[in-house]
């Protein structure tokens, strides 16, 4: 049995599947403005079930670090498909990007795969749009839309990259209350926001309706992981135990293995820290034997390092 | 290897076609091969030998010394390589140029990057009418690559351009970006009349108002965020557009006789 700081990380390993994801910049006048653009963009993206793509802002950019050297955030989106992240990073920008004042959007990945940013978009501007391509001192050229709209001009790179990537990382926080599991999750959300190259796309990072695959309902194709549910702990198969009252779950999608298994090991680590008396028992993650997914993070091997 | 070196020995009469003596054309080629080349001259043809004193052997890096304006279409149809003119070069330099560089130090003719495609063209000096330019009888002048220009230009520079960059530090003359399709043209020193004149698309980025002709338009100042990016893409080019800060311009647009929807930014001190 594995113990960190009195919190037992239970044997087993979350199920991820491969994904598309891509990165774009948003910038703005402020910081306050890109957050309203990209919180916008990123928003009903929690879950592809529901919402076609899983979105977040990875992090804030300075100005240095943007292309049109203005504060911006760099938005990672995800999809179970290049069609369907095509169609809704199109959609998303054009309702969200487009209509919010002083937001310029730019590719925020390099990649032989592209997808359309201002490809499209350009024909709002009914005629008045006008590219630029510019070059940079390596030769690459990138062309960008100017588009004339009524607060000045919304300027957006043509594509962006689109990569391979990874979603469904997950580790599962068992508590003795719901305050205490909660503000474990958010001990562990802050400390996993370090990490690049991934996001915890649900409300806060955090997500209470953790699901197990297909129902009773034949209209459902997921439901409630009534395992995990301490008010079924008598009338179902429970994985826990009489003293654990509320799960919480954190969701990781990733651009890549390493970083969704740092990002768990951060978050695990910080809900250790807090020790046993935050009420956390144990850390457990969310799998469907090996059958959804062929990358299993394995909690002992990601925590091995820091057992005692 | 040294730069395959061509010293013009011969005082010329007329004009002689260059369009052989580039690094596409030269590569693989002997020294023999080369110096045996028969070349345009006037309304006759004369051995590269008879005219040029021929050194050094890297094909990929030529120089051109002691030349003067009858030298026509040096670096025409070059896709590779670099070129270096230590004087004044005729009509037609990198005439359809595809790739490469070529940097000449002192003035050139008229129809300079006619027809350009891509790569780089330096100018010293200054240069004659058409730069960027479309030969008679196309529709499209330069589609791409970058032109930089030190000294001024002639008349219509950018006629018919449909891609690319041409950036001019000192002045340029009337009809500048005339019948423009697409790209930038930036000018530090003030152009002529007429500036624009039936311009389909593209930039003309000014620091000096022209006197412009009635179906140029005035948009009115702005802040640009774009032209933080168009900066940044300059500065690779060390010239004195990399000192412009400001994203304030007053934008014109035109020309209205031709239902154009082409831009002038005139560069405005920052608020």
């Amino acid at each position: 049995m594995m113990l960190i700081n009195g919190v037992q990380i239970d044997e087993t390993f979350a199920e991820a599947f491969n994904m598309r994801g891509t990165r774009v910049i948003i910038t703005a006048q402020n910081l306050k403005w890109a957050y309203h653009a990209a919180n916008a963009m990123t928003g009903f993206a929690t879950s592809v079930i529901g919402c076609g793509v899983e979105a977040g802002i990875e992090r804030e950019l300075n100005i240095e670090e943007t292309p049109d050297g203005r504060p911006g955030l760099s938005i990672l989106m995800f999809a179970m498909g290049s069609k369907v992240l095509m169609q809704q990073l199109e959609t998303r920008m054009g309702q969200c990007i487009l209509t919010c004042p002083t937001a310029a959007a730019f590719a925020g990945i390099e990649s032989e795969d592209r997808i359309n940013l201002g490809k499209n978009l350009r024909f709002f501007g009914d005629g008045y749009q006008t590219s630029k391509l510019f070059s940079n001192a390596n030769g690459m050229s990138k062309r960008y839309w100017r588009i004339p709209v009524m607060d000045g001009e919304f300027l957006c790179e043509e594509t962006t990259g689109m990569v391979r990537a990874i979603g469904g990382g997950n580790f599962l926080i068992l508590a003795t209350s719901q305050p205490a599991a909660l503000a474990a999750a958010e001990a562990a959300i802050e400390a996993m926001k370090q990490i690049p190259n991934v996001i915890m796309p649900f409300p806060g990072g955090v997500v209470r309706s953790g699901s197990k695959v297909g129902s009773k309902y034949k209209t459902m194709f997921a439901s409630t992981n009534d395992a995990f549910c301490p008010t079924l702990k008598g009338a179902t198969n429970t994985e826990l135990s009489p003293e654990i009252e509320s799960v919480m779950e954190i969701v990781i999608d990733g651009l890549n293995f390493e970083d969704i298994a740092e990002a768990m090991r951060v978050g695990i680590q910080a809900i250790c820290d807090l020790g046993e008396a935050s009420g956390v028992k144990r850390i457990s993650a969310g799998n469907y034997g090996g059958k959804l997914g062929p990358h299993h993070f394995k909690l002992h091997e990601i925590m091995g390092k820091s057992s005692t | 290897m040294n730069a395959l070196t061509f010293t013009l020995t011969k005082k010329l009469q007329f004009s002689l076609n260059c369009a052989l003596l580039n690094p596409s054309h030269l590569a693989n080629k002997t020294p023999s091969d080369i110096a045996s080349m028969l070349l345009n001259y006037g309304n006759s043809q004369c051995r590269v030998d008879e005219i040029f004193e021929i050194t050094g052997s890297d094909t990929q890096n030529i120089h051109f010394k002691n030349t003067n304006n009858k030298l026509e279409y040096l670096g025409a149809n070059m896709a590779s390589g670099s070129m270096t003119i230590d004087g004044d070069a005729g009509a037609y330099l990198a005439y359809n140029l595809k790739n490469g560089e070529i940097h000449c130090k002192g003035n050139t003719e008229a129809y300079a990057a006619c027809n350009m495609v891509s790569g780089l063209l330096t100018i010293a000096g200054n240069t004659g009418d058409f730069l960027g330019g479309a030969s008679a009888g196309l529709r499209k002048g330069m589609r791409g690559g970058t032109v930089i220009v030190k000294g001024n230009a002639g008349d219509r520079v950018g006629d018919q351009m449909r891609r690319g960059l041409i950036l001019i530090e000192g002045k340029a003359g009337d009809y500048c970006a005339s019948r423009m399709i697409a790209g930038t043209i930036g000018v530090l020193g003030g152009v002529g009349e007429y500036a624009c004149f039936n311009m389909k698309r593209g930039t003309l980025l000014l620091t000096k108002l022209p006197n412009l002709h009635a179906t140029i338009q005035d948009c009115g100042s702005h802040t640009l965020p774009f032209l933080n990016l168009m900066f940044k893409s300059f500065a690779q080019f060390k010239t004195k557009f990399s000192s412009i800060q400001t994203q304030r311009v007053q934008r014109f647009v035109g020309d209205a006789a031709c239902n154009g929807n082409g831009e002038i930014l005139l560069i405005l001190p920052a608020q």
